[in-house]
């Protein structure tokens, strides 16, 4: 298993990655509300992306569980 | 759809990669002198390297139907050896008249050091006396922003002409400033650690393209040449024409590559019903 400091050695370029990937996605939408001058008629899978990276920022995970929390949100609420 | 692989590193790569691009539609590959894993210390070597790139890996994409070119330069992480890089420096003229040289590069910033300074502004000197094309790279991760910003600054302070150069490996926080200036901006697309194939197409859908390009790099890192192909895909399903895809994956690197005379492969027009 790896070391606290492997772990994040080994993951933070990938992670990184990922969060522009949603940065850009959420980006994308805002261009094209602004292309459009309109909202989606649903909004509701933004509002559960945004509340999903709430959950992340959460300072304290004891169960070092945001995994499985995450999916539990997103079965909820898209 | 014909495409245009204008940063490639094909050296570091086998020749299933130029069997599976010609499948793809690349019709031609442009292969800037980079950094090899290693710190070379001869001058020889470099000289060696140039000759493989500008004479030999033409004939192994020609293989598969690819036109290949290059271009040479002393990277910037090398540059910090000042002996070797002027040693080198005095032998690149040789090859800049090599029939599928297309001009200097990959120069530029890596830490923004005194001596890669010093390297990018021989560089840039000598592309301007020979009047030739030049291919900037700029530093990577949290050095981009730093680098870039000291790489317009360098060229601000010299007599260029924009029109002839391209600044690599532009993001969202540096292609504004490099487009203003009135350079060429690259993105290359990377796995993990530069641009992604839908970033890119973001961008494209921001700002004017007449002067982006796109390549996927590829050398001997995580690294995909199939990241451009994915980004062909990604512009063509939000919609735009196969035309606009033409324009961005084809002519342009045709139109900026193209004012060095030895490209000879021109724009392309898709007559579309």
């Amino acid at each position: 298993m790896l070391s606290p400091q492997k772990t994040l050695d080994t993951y933070y370029l990938e992670a990184r990655r990922d969060l522009l990937e949603v940065a850009a996605m959420l980006d994308r939408y805002d261009q094209a509300v602004k292309r459009n001058s309109e909202k989606a008629q649903d909004e509701s899978k933004r509002f559960s992306l945004l509340q999903a990276m709430e959950i992340l920022s959460e300072p304290d995970h004891p169960r070092a569980d945001r995994a499985e929390r995450l999916l539990k949100h997103f079965a909820e609420t898209s | 759809m014909q495409i245009i692989q204008p940063h490639y590193h094909a050296i570091a790569r086998t020749a299933q990669d130029y069997e599976r691009m010609a499948m793809s539609g690349v019709v031609a590959v442009c292969e800037p002198a980079f950094w090899a894993g290693f710190d070379r210390r001869h001058p020889e070597t470099f000289i060696d390297y140039f000759a493989q790139i500008a004479e030999f890996e033409p004939t192994r994409a020609a293989e598969f139907g690819i036109r290949h070119f290059c271009w040479v330069a002393v990277n910037p992480k090398e540059a910090e050896n000042r002996e070797l890089t002027q040693e080198v420096l005095r032998q690149m003229p040789e090859f800049l008249q090599k029939p599928t040289c297309l001009g200097v590069g990959e120069t530029g910033l890596h830490k923004s050091t005194p001596n890669e300074i010093e390297s990018l502004q021989a560089h840039v000197e000598m592309a301007m006396k020979h009047d030739q094309l030049v291919l900037i790279h700029t530093p990577h991760l949290s050095d981009k922003a730093h680098g870039t910003k000291r790489v317009l600054e360098v060229l601000a302070g010299m007599d260029v002409n924009p029109d002839k150069i391209w600044i690599d490996h532009v993001e969202e926080q540096t292609i504004e400033s490099v487009l203003d200036a009135g350079y060429w901006a690259g993105m290359t697309l990377y796995p993990v650690t530069k641009c992604s194939p839908r970033r890119a197409v973001d961008i494209l859908e921001k700002y004017p393209r007449e002067r982006l390009l796109v390549n996927s790099s590829a050398d001997w890192g995580p690294s995909d040449p199939f990241t451009l192909q994915e980004s062909v895909v990604e512009f063509r399903r939000r919609g735009h024409s196969l035309q606009d895809a033409v324009e961005i994956y084809h002519n342009n690197p045709c139109r900026f590559l193209g004012q060095n005379p030895k490209w000879d492969i021109q724009p392309i027009i898709i007559s579309e019903g």
